[in-house]
């Protein structure tokens, strides 16, 4: 166990460090001179040069990696160039928006889509399943913000049950959570689409094995041998797709976020790149792949947990 | 009902390909022609869909949308599959080496990296574009194909007949080309579907924050963009958009599970 | 009526198709029922229809009896009640009837808290004196171990564990020990009939191997194509074998082909202190192997899975590098980590255990076959490769018009024919038979054993034969070595080493493999 936990952490942590080379490499030295890039064609040179000496251009690059990582670690990212404040503190405003957002949307995914593919799985050819093969197979094809447009234009515009856009901030929580409950159930119902179909395949799957034969002899019900035996070991595939929904559902946010004019990390990245803010782009980028690596290894532990091969293992 | 799932979904992606490659030559109306005094009509004889916000005919533009999204979705899987499945080959036959290592550790890192966020920061050095949704979706399809034909060649490498065309002599790139590639290829056609409509669904969440294929080439993320402060107004503008990509999307789907059951050979075996 | 269970008219159609046909039995308490059959008689058929645990579209008639209660007429419910407490089972495979994510304890625990009612503490108390008694005590495996962690034999002990733990009134065995060595199959079988006499429970034993049963059962059945073919108590039985296909059973379980022993050729093949070594593991997977196989000998190697047999054949074959030792073949010598050069390979073949696995399934039967002509410098092309593929093809028994065929068009005896066809077509002088007929029904195995003896013979050619199956090697082999822990503990002419074994182990294995002829002597 302690072997597997070693393994894992190390993989995250080499992940991290390729990820970050990538980013610096793609933003600050592919480009040439970012500060030229930032302040656009028409600049003066001699703006160009205080913008370089301002953000340490001038010091070679591995320098001003160390530099970068080294501050990041600490929390600090640096001062944003058009908001002339600490990115650090940007990026605090923002996540609180996002975080809530994308666990919102997993929370409200599982929810729905574990019952559902338990069902179609118990009930697998009958007409609940049926009904669930086939609106999963459209809830997968549906774009998430056409979905949220729909949604607005339903919810919203015709029975104004919620706000078209907009974050009340979490003064008042119950509001908050209100209007973040369309975004979240638009970034959700897609992604629980495949969530279900991947439940009800592992479990299909499982029912066939041969333990499960040996339950049923045991004299355990169908219902039973469902419940106790094949469930934990449809588990696992789960829970492979739910790490990897957690990258799409962080994507999906970002998109979700224009659609519905919440001030998180989407919409903070996006004005970065329209007005060249590399040190916005930089970090964003660098926080998000963090999430997206921490989330893996958190499935990882988690697979060890729900099966003990691989504990012993290796 | 099973046997109907390969027709209808063929039918269905079918018919948006069709629209696309009509749409090179002849649209019912010219998509760049801008006709203020139209705008925001409904649909009606002349126009099928209705026209947009600058007069423009929508079902001409879904046409010609169609072309950005497939092009788009089909070079990104050409991109992963060109790069993924030697890299996926070259893995499974050095298993448990170095190289196997060093490909899996390429997994994780392209994988860190949702194609959105590569969209991002190739959009923040190069400026938006067509190229940068196809970068992005082709790179993050690579460790798809990867994984997937990696998987699947080590555990044909585990078979007897593997065992039996190494004792003919074979080795590793040539049992590769000769057993493990025409053995996952159903796989890799299926798995291809999959990317090919999931490459669509990415192509237009990119257009539509703005990263992908810029105006004036129509396309359907940035169609449903432009449509969203109108939605109160003219509904429709945001409905054929959408309706063109759940179709393409359910199509393509639809047609992956059709060629699964038919080029499966494990479910093959059971009916026998 | 003192029956226990009393099976009539019995019938399972799948579909249209029949699979049983009116199958009656009775079975007394503390009576061993053996049930015989090649695969498709339906022998296990009828231990689902009697746990009524057939597939969905299985349909079963007629009337099964336990203890006078007609188990057709009760409903799920009450046969769930029934099941693992009156009626319990024990199946073929134990590498995969345990939840892999359970641990032992909660496994054995889960049949007595579902039927008494018992806390979990008292269950785990109870499971714990069961898998005591079935030999796996909890001061060695503790509850909390999980499947994985465990032998095949040891798992077998666990679903064993499951199925007495309420000490049921009948206990289904099917194939229970086909999966496992034959000395763990000699102990596992010596517990069940410790268990059937100390509880006084009737058991039905299910198994494809007639001297395994004739030393176990009180009365059996003969299973062909979904009948009942002959049926008694087991030594009469065995004495007279009335019926056609009982003796052709019998004679094809002892089938020894006909064949000139070989005479003492030069030396083709010489090993010298031989050692694969893997990364990690404890010990060498092959420690120190030398023997000699001359030209036109067959040379048996037996040993149980791990023993290192299925390592020293990869070697030798040069599909995985050794560590120290030398092979010599017909002169050329070949050091320990050297590959094995096209010259010796071109010489040496191989067939493998699986008819199923050993065919790219996309490949049409000539390709399979010509594949080893890629070892030959001027390789036959068309019309010739065509000329040499039908002619290998029609030595193994098949015709030329095969080669057009896919492998999944022929039966798994026949599938072997074929793996023969691609060893012999370059003519080798040594053919590796690497468990080559561990997969057949007996009937079909003693048609590939005739096959081959009339190969060696027609051809002059060298078998290494390596099996687990002491009397397949007896039948068919000159001389003989017992492996053991990646060493070769004895070796010897075949008679004589079966006549007058010297090493301990080759005894413990002789002694535990059954023979019809000793059962009934």
């Amino acid at each position: 166990m302690a072997r597997y936990l070693a393994l894992r952490l190390a993989i995250l942590a080499g992940t991290l460090f390729a990820a970050s080379v990538v980013i610096f490499l793609a933003l600050e030295v592919i480009p040439g001179d970012a500060a030229a890039f930032m302040l656009g064609l028409n600049a003066q040179p001699d703006t160009v040069a205080a913008l370089r000496a301002e953000l340490g251009l001038d010091q070679p690059a591995l320098w001003r990696y160390l530099g970068w990582i080294g501050g990041a670690l600490q929390g600090d990212f640096g001062l944003s160039y058009t908001y002339k404040v600490p990115v650090a503190e940007l990026i605090g405003d923002r996540l609180w928006v996002s975080l809530p957002l994308t666990l919102y949307a997993l929370a409200l995914s599982t929810a729905i889509a574990l019952p559902v593919g338990i069902l179609a799985a118990a009930r697998r050819g009958g007409p609940a399943d049926i009904t669930v093969m086939g609106a999963t197979q459209l809830g997968i094809a549906v774009p998430n913000f056409w979905f949220a447009m729909m949604l607005v234009a339903l919810f919203a515009i015709s029975l104004r049950w919620f706000s078209a856009g907009g974050f009340p901030g979490w003064a008042d929580p119950l509001a908050a959570l209100k209007a973040l409950t369309l975004p979240a159930v638009a970034l959700a119902l897609p992604q629980a689409s495949i969530l279900a179909r991947v439940m009800r395949s592992a479990l299909i799957e499982c029912l066939g094995e041969d333990y499960i034969r040996t339950a049923r002899a045991k004299g355990l019900t169908r219902g039973q041998a469902l419940r106790r035996h094949a469930l934990r070991n449809a588990l696992i595939p789960v829970l492979t797709i739910l790490g990897m929904q957690f990258s799409f559902l962080i994507a999906g946010a970002i998109i979700i976020e224009n659609v519905f004019f919440l001030p998180g990390l989407g919409r903070l990245v996006f004005q970065g790149i329209t007005q060249r803010d590399l040190m916005v782009v930089k970090n964003v980028a660098l926080l998000l792949v963090f999430a997206v690596t921490l989330v893996t290894f958190l499935v990882d532990l988690a697979y060890a947990a729900a099966d003990p091969r691989l504990r012993t293992r290796r | 009902m099973k046997a109907l799932t390969l027709p209808l979904g063929a039918l269905l992606a079918g018919v948006f390909v069709v629209a696309a490659l009509v749409s090179l030559v002849w649209t019912p109306w010219d998509v760049t022609a801008l006709a203020v005094r139209d705008k925001l009509q409904g649909p009606s004889l002349a126009h099928w869909f209705g026209t947009d916000q600058l007069g423009r005919d929508i079902l001409s533009m879904v046409m010609a949308g169609a072309r950005i999204s497939i092009s788009v979705a089909v070079v990104a899987v050409g991109v992963g599959m060109v790069f993924g499945v030697p890299l996926g080959l070259l893995a499974a036959a050095r298993r448990g080496t170095w190289v196997d290592e060093l490909v899996m550790r390429f997994n994780d890192l392209v994988f860190a990296f949702p194609a959105l966020l590569v969209a991002i920061l190739i959009t923040a050095v190069f400026g938006p574009g067509a190229l940068n949704a196809i970068l992005a979706i082709g790179i993050f399809n690579i460790p798809v194909f990867a994984r997937l034909t990696r998987g699947a060649a080590l555990s044909l490498w585990q078979r007897e007949f593997l065992m039996a065309a190494r004792v003919a002599g074979k080795g590793p790139l040539r049992i590769s080309a000769e057993h493990i590639l025409p053995n996952i290829a159903a796989l890799l056609i299926v798995q291809g579907t999959i990317q090919f409509s999931l490459g669509i669904l990415a192509e237009a969440g990119l257009a539509y924050v703005g990263l992908g294929a810029q105006p004036p080439t129509p396309s359907w993320g940035r169609m449903l963009a432009d449509a969203q402060t109108l939605i109160a107004l003219a509904p429709h503008v945001a409905l054929f958009p959408g309706l063109a990509i759940v179709l393409t999307v359910l199509g393509l789907n639809l047609m992956g599970d059709g060629l699964r059951d038919a080029l499966d050979p494990r479910l093959k075996e059971r009916r026998r | 009526m003192s029956g226990l269970l009393q099976v009539s008219g019995l019938s399972v159609t799948i579909g249209a198709l029949p699979v049983l046909r009116d199958v009656s039995f009775d079975v007394a308490p503390g009576e061993i029922l053996g049930l015989i059959g090649e695969s498709g008689s339906g022998k296990s058929m009828t231990a689902l229809a009697l746990m009524d645990l057939l597939p969905p579209r299985a349909r079963r008639s007629g009337s099964l009896r336990l203890e006078g209660t007609e188990l057709t007429a009760l409903t799920e419910a009450r046969m769930c009640g029934l099941r693992g407490r009156d009626i319990a089972m024990v199946f073929q495979e134990p590498m995969t009837a345990l939840n892999p994510v359970l641990c032992i304890g909660d496994q054995v625990a889960e049949t007595v808290r579902l039927h008494t009612g018992a806390s979990r503490a008292e269950a785990r108390a109870r499971a714990a004196e069961v898998l005591e008694r079935v030999g796996l005590p909890p001061a060695e495996f503790p509850l909390s171990r999980y499947p994985h962690e465990l032998s095949g034999g040891q798992r077998q002990r666990v679903v064993i564990a499951m199925a007495i733990a309420l000490r049921p009134k009948l206990l289904i065995c099917d194939e229970p020990t086909t999966a496992l060595d034959v000395t763990t199959q000699a102990r596992i079988v010596a517990l069940l009939r410790r268990l059937v006499a100390e509880d006084g429970m009737g058991m039905i034993f299910i198994t494809h191997d007639l001297g395994l049963v004739a030393g176990l059962a009180d009365h059996v059945c003969i299973m062909r194509g979904g009948e009942i073919v002959e049926r008694g108590p087991t030594a009469p039985l065995f004495r007279e074998m009335r019926h056609p296909y009982t003796r052709a059973l019998a004679e094809a379980s002892e089938h020894v082909p006909a064949r000139k022993p070989a005479g003492a050729g030069a030396p083709l093949l010489e090993i010298r202190d031989l050692v694969r070594r893997y990364a990690g593991a404890p010990g060498p997977a092959v420690d120190r192997v030398s023997f000699t196989l001359r030209r036109g000998e067959n040379l048996g190697l037996v040993g149980e899975s791990g023993c290192g047999k299925s390592t020293l054949t990869r070697a030798l074959l040069g599909l995985e590098a050794t560590q120290g030792g030398s092979i010599r073949f017909d002169g050329a010598e070949i050091p320990a980590g050297a590959p094995v050069p096209r010259a010796v390979r071109q010489r040496m073949q191989v067939v493998f255990q699986d008819p199923y696995g050993s065919f790219n399934p996309r490949h049409r039967v000539e390709r399979l076959v010509a594949e080893p002509f890629h070892l030959l410098d001027r390789p036959p092309k068309g019309r010739a490769r065509r000329a040499r593929v039908a002619e290998a093809l029609e030595s193994v028994g098949l015709s030329a018009a095969d080669a057009s065929k896919y492998i999944h068009e022929f039966s798994g005896g026949q599938r072997q024919r074929i793996a023969i066809a691609r060893a012999l077509v370059i003519r080798p002088d040594l053919i590796i038979l690497d468990e080559a007929v561990s997969a057949l029904d007996v009937s079909i195995r003693a048609q590939v054993l005739d096959l081959l003896a009339e190969l060696s013979g027609r051809f002059g050619m060298s078998y290494l034969f390596i099996s687990h199956d002491l009397g397949v090697v007896r039948a068919i082999t000159d001389r003989v070595m017992v492996m053991r822990a990646g060493r070769i503990v004895e070796e010897g002419a075949t008679e004589a080493l079966f006549r007058a074994p010297e090493h301990p182990y080759t005894r413990e294995l002789l002694a535990a493999t059954p023979s019809l002829a000793t059962a009934l002597a």
